[in-house]
């Protein structure tokens, strides 16, 4: 069981920035994501685009802010459970909380931050017949551990950025990556595509485009797709270990909506003073929450996670009063 | 021509709304439904980088050309095939759009 102080559902800008608030009132952290990397949508949807409402920084790509973030948490050791969904809580007898994912693992804490976004990302699947029969037997929607495909026969499906991203990083690790596209040019950032063509013309991938991955086959697991090209119509069978379909992710609720918080249209309800939820010891700040005047902005995350964490403190800490510091004065204490 | 407008939106639960829009403040009609507090997930906030504002139109009107940008996202989330499918982020409000007629995508909702 990983033991923490404020158990956080989202490793986003403000699940990332709630360790470093934490962290200067000597609370630690453990952040859970159903995504593989921190960052949450800035990691994985638009890492290249850039930000130009973050106080102090003109403009920051949404990549170098969640860099950024990672750093300044650093001191704090925050743990990490990624690529796994937080799903079931309950009251434990001490009172503190447990948490669930849905790979089982479990975690403990007094308080929770749930600083979720627009839900856990799920990933968009294609029409495939048997597609879920070949989930985690060949089957792969994000990638976790990139060793797994070492020296294996890899398929890759989409048109935009993670797929170009993994095409062009597996072409060092597996045996073969086929780069599988429903049309003829790609929608990524213009140096992964690039960068993609000329890997293809080194012959160290193969891209197949105006085709798409129409079957899947094997007995147990995953030993080939079926690919149909849409101007000929010809169908070519392609040896496979493994298929990874990235169509893009899109955020679901998901699991939270069975926790009896306060919910107001896919947002939980919370009192704007310290960002509490209708449950004593949940909290939820930015994308996720509501409350009268809400602003959907990064930085209002920031000043959400920063209200929250003293009220954890005290949460956790009744007998005690927390007396506010500054950075400048007292630095930055690492534990 | 008049500087606001009417467009109407039908839900995911099949329910007609009559939302009013101005054409003289940069807004997208994603922005618009935003802001009329109807349910439109819109992840990425209006980048054509989602699909999750995803609209079918259904009266013919006068829209600007789909980008190549705004083709590929639809046909990477499996919507291009579902005819007179538009992002609704990249329709930029325009007096010409008075009276037009929109449902939105499955992939707006939960």
């Amino acid at each position: 069981m990983i033991e923490t102080d404020i158990l956080v559902i989202g490793a986003g800008p403000c699940g990332l920035f709630t360790v470093f608030e934490a962290g200067l009132v000597k609370l630690r952290c453990h952040l859970i994501d159903a995504l593989p990397q921190p960052g949450g949508q800035l990691a994985e949807i638009y890492p290249k685009k850039p930000i130009y409402d973050i106080p102090g920084f003109p403009m920051i790509m949404a990549g170098e802010l969640v860099s950024n973030l990672m750093k300044q948490a650093e001191p704090f050791n925050p743990g990490f459970t990624l690529g796994e969904r937080a799903e079931h809580i309950e009251k434990m007898e001490d009172g503190r909380w447990k948490v669930t994912t849905n790979r089982g693992t479990v975690h403990a804490a007094p308080v929770i931050a749930i600083a979720a976004g627009l839900g856990s990302f799920e990933p968009r699947k294609p029409e495939i017949p048997n597609l879920l029969n070949f989930e985690d037997k060949g089957v792969e929607y994000i990638i976790k551990d990139p060793e797994k495909f070492r020296d294996k026969n890899v398929v890759i499906s989409g048109g935009g950025d993670s797929a170009l991203d993994w095409t062009i990083f597996l072409a060092d690790v597996a045996k073969r990556v086929t780069l599988v596209h429903r049309r003829s040019s790609f929608r990524g950032h213009l140096d992964s595509v690039h960068k993609v063509t000329e890997l293809a013309a080194t012959g160290k991938i193969n891209i197949v485009t105006n085709s798409e991955v129409t079957g899947l086959n094997g007995s147990d697991n995953l030993e080939s797709v079926t690919i149909t090209n849409f101007d000929t119509e010809d169908i070519t069978n392609l040896e496979a270990d493994y298929f990874i379909p990235l169509f893009g992710l899109s955020p679901k609720l998901g699991p939270l909506k069975n926790w009896d918080l306060n919910l107001h249209k896919e947002s939980i309800t919370v009192n704007p003073i310290d960002c509490s939820t209708n449950i004593p010891g949940i909290y939820a700040v930015g994308d996720i929450n509501d409350y009268p005047g809400k602003l959907r902005l990064i930085l209002c995350g920031f000043h959400e996670a920063t209200m929250m964490v003293q009220s954890a403190y005290k949460y956790i800490n009744p007998d005690k009063n927390l007396v506010l510091k500054y950075t400048t004065v007292s630095g930055v204490k690492a534990f | 021509m008049e500087a606001v407008i009417n467009i109407n939106v039908t839900d995911l639960l099949g329910n007609k709304h009559q939302i009013k829009a101005p054409t003289d403040m940069g807004l997208n009609l994603m922005e618009a439904i935003r802001a009329n507090d109807l349910q439109i997930k819109a992840t990425c906030g209006g980048m054509a980088m989602c699909a999750t504002c995803h609209v079918v139109v259904i009266n013919s009107h006068l829209l600007p050309a789909m980008s190549e940008d705004e083709e590929a996202m639809l046909d990477d989330a499996f919507l291009l095939n579902i005819p007179h499918s538009r992002l609704s982020c990249q329709l930029m409000l325009t007096p010409e759009m008075d009276g037009m007629e929109v449902k939105l995508g499955e992939g707006t909702g939960e």
